[in-house]
């Protein structure tokens, strides 16, 4: 596996919406390091024919009636939001330059 | 110190039903306690936010119900008027829950989680919400945006984490009763460095509703108290299925209680203990090892036969956990983007474009841990990577489930130290995440598995609590009673007591108490 480079961190920064200063890079980088080197065994620990498990206990779907249950109100869903207009979430533009 | 508060959750309901104390008196007794040494630089900062109008109130409702008698005060729950301190990952109306992150600094819920709608239904007062570790990601608590939890044995010291604030609260005699939450440890681990009792139930056993997801196949929230009775009773009261949680197992809830007093006997007589053979020994201090040797002596007394089990692929656990857990840490903090809740931060130059913003506003609200977990995640997770970790850690999921099923059927309990250590000085660990990640090697295959997990009290070393774990099938946490309640009535019999008459007394750190 090959070790994971300052370009890596600030690639997988970006895909997370996480801001970070170079510094913050610099040392992100070299924690991830030996983090990973110390957990990559754990794909040498199990061969082809295990099954993965992605659940503790199995799992069906569960469904239910198609009935109105607990809602909150509009006032209810907007009233921690850091902006809001006409009842709807405010956000920043979307697209840059429009 | 007023005795009141000293009671377990179960004598001090006792005493609330014949009359000699009221929950009003009992409230008021853990605020004053809460005032004395929650608050100030050396107190213990178990407290995040009080909420002691509200309890108040509740516990004069109760107060008034118990005082007019009739059919209301019958139907009252057992434990009605009996405080209780939440941990503050669970949401909360008409308390701010943050998660103790400042992205959600003021944030106040619009919905209960299903436990706190159980907790209000059985009309328990809440004393408030407790500290932790930033969005449950620690052993410490020292990942709090809102600052350390002093351990109260030695106010230097850690008092484990994530749930830090919960456990010291019981430990401080803040609060007879409290919850937590468990991803690989967050209550067990706690549970064992403040020498009280905590429960992990088994993965669907407790409605994860309203518990602000971490990682969500190994979340599961469970009681902290100081016995293992006043445990039973508090998962009683919160276990069982809930509809708005999928994973909830749809099943009624055992009778833990029931198995608490059959194990308070003392008479372990035709159970099968094993004691597994990687989860001691090297890594484990010669303290906690010679506790844990101690205790499987006082067992074998009682009457169980301990036999050694092995478990060879939990060497794999805990590098399996950190592959799993990460990757759903980053799926389940996605939605923290400054959006629909949560404190906006725009980006200091550049264009304002809402991908900015939220990398600003992420950057911003998250600590060191989180950032770190959220990185972590989403490397294991991306492409060509997948396989060999995300893949992989599931394969060894499955192989530590094969470990458990072949333990379980030689034993039926399964025992081991909580912790491989005593409670460590505050900041010693917090440069080293590999450090504090080995503190919860003990504990993360029982969330692996989905199986339910007890800390109790095993004595001290270096003047500082012992946990010993035990560990039971999935759907048997009543094992777990029996077994952990034996052990504490074996082992306090010999000390005189509970292990917490021993905590050293808390000096007065405080008048102010908490904001």
């Amino acid at each position: 596996m090959p070790a994971i480079s300052r370009e890596d961190v600030a690639h997988l920064a970006q895909l997370a919406h996480l801001e970070m200063s170079d510094t913050e890079l610099e040392k992100m980088t070299g924690e991830l390091g030996v983090i990973v080197d110390a957990i990559k065994s754990v794909s040498e620990a199990a061969g082809n024919d295990v099954p993965a498990t992605s659940h503790p206990l199995p799992l069906v779907n569960v469904m239910r009636e198609d009935v109105v249950g607990q809602t909150l109100t509009q006032e209810e869903a907007l009233q921690n939001a850091p902006d809001a207009e006409d009842g709807r979430f405010k956000v920043p533009a979307i697209l840059e330059g429009e | 110190m007023n005795e009141i508060i000293k009671l377990s959750a179960a004598d001090l309901a006792a005493k609330l039903r014949d009359g000699s104390v009221t929950s009003t008196q009992a409230v008021q007794a853990h605020l004053d306690r809460i005032a004395a040494v929650d608050g100030g630089d050396r107190g213990v900062h178990a407290f995040l936010h009080l909420n002691a109008e509200e309890a108040l109130a509740v516990a004069a409702e109760v107060d008034a119900i118990r005082a007019a008698g009739g059919p209301e005060a019958e139907a009252l729950h057992p434990l009605a008027g009996v405080p209780i301190a939440i941990k503050d990952l669970i949401v909360t109306k008409g308390q701010p829950t943050t998660a103790g992150s400042k992205f959600l600094e003021g944030w106040m819920s619009p919905y209960d989680a299903t436990v706190i709608e159980k907790i209000r239904a059985a009309k328990l007062p809440m004393l408030g919400k407790t500290n932790l570790d930033e969005f449950a990601m620690g052993s410490s608590t020292e990942h709090s945006a809102y600052g350390d939890t002093r351990n109260p044995w030695d106010l230097d010291r850690i008092p484990g984490g994530s749930g830090g604030g919960s456990a010291a609260a019981v430990a401080a005699f803040e609060a007879p009763l409290a919850l937590g939450t468990d991803t690989g440890g967050s209550i067990r681990q706690p549970g064992a460095v403040t020498g009280t009792v905590g429960v992990k139930p088994t993965y669907g056993g407790v409605s994860r509703y309203g518990a602000i997801a971490m990682a969500s196949s190994l979340d599961q929230i469970g009681p902290v108290t100081r016995t293992v009775r006043d445990s039973a009773l508090l998962h009683e009261l919160i276990g069982g299925h809930d509809p708005k949680d999928s994973t909830s197992i749809d099943q009624p809830v055992a009778e833990l209680a029931a198995a608490a007093e059959q194990g308070a006997t003392g008479d372990l007589t035709g159970v099968r203990i094993g004691v597994i053979r990687e989860l001691q020994g090297e890594g484990y201090d010669a303290g906690v090892q010679a506790r844990f040797d101690e205790s499987l002596q006082l067992l074998r007394s009682a009457g169980a036969e301990i036999v050694e089990v092995s478990c060879p692929n939990f060497e794999y656990a805990l590098n399996a956990y950190y592959l799993i857990m990460p990757s759903e840490v980053s799926s389940n903090l996605a939605k923290f983007d400054g959006v629909r809740y949560g404190n906006r931060v725009l980006p200091a130059e550049g264009p304002m474009t809402i991908e900015r913003v939220m990398g600003a506003t992420r950057a911003a609200g998250f600590g060191d841990e989180v950032k770190r977990r959220i990185i972590l995640g989403t490397y294991a997770l991306s492409a060509g990577y997948y396989d060999a970790y995300y893949g992989s850690a599931q394969k060894v999921r499955t192989l530590i489930q094969r470990d458990f099923e072949a333990a379980f059927a030689q034993a039926d309990v399964l025992v081991s130290p909580t912790s491989p250590v005593v409670a460590f000085p505050l900041g010693s660990k917090l440069d080293d995440p590999l450090a504090m990640y080995l503190n919860d090697v003990a504990t993360i295959p029982a969330n692996l598995a989905g199986i339910p997990g007890i800390t109790v009290p095993g004595g001290l070393s270096e003047n500082l609590p012992v946990g010993i774990q035990f560990l039971a099938p999935a759907h048997e946490d009543a094992r777990l009673y029996r077994a952990g309640a034996a052990l504490e009535k074996l082992l306090e019999d010999q000390w005189g007591g509970p292990l917490i008459n021993q905590a050293p007394e808390l000096a007065e750190s405080s008048k102010e108490g908490v904001a």
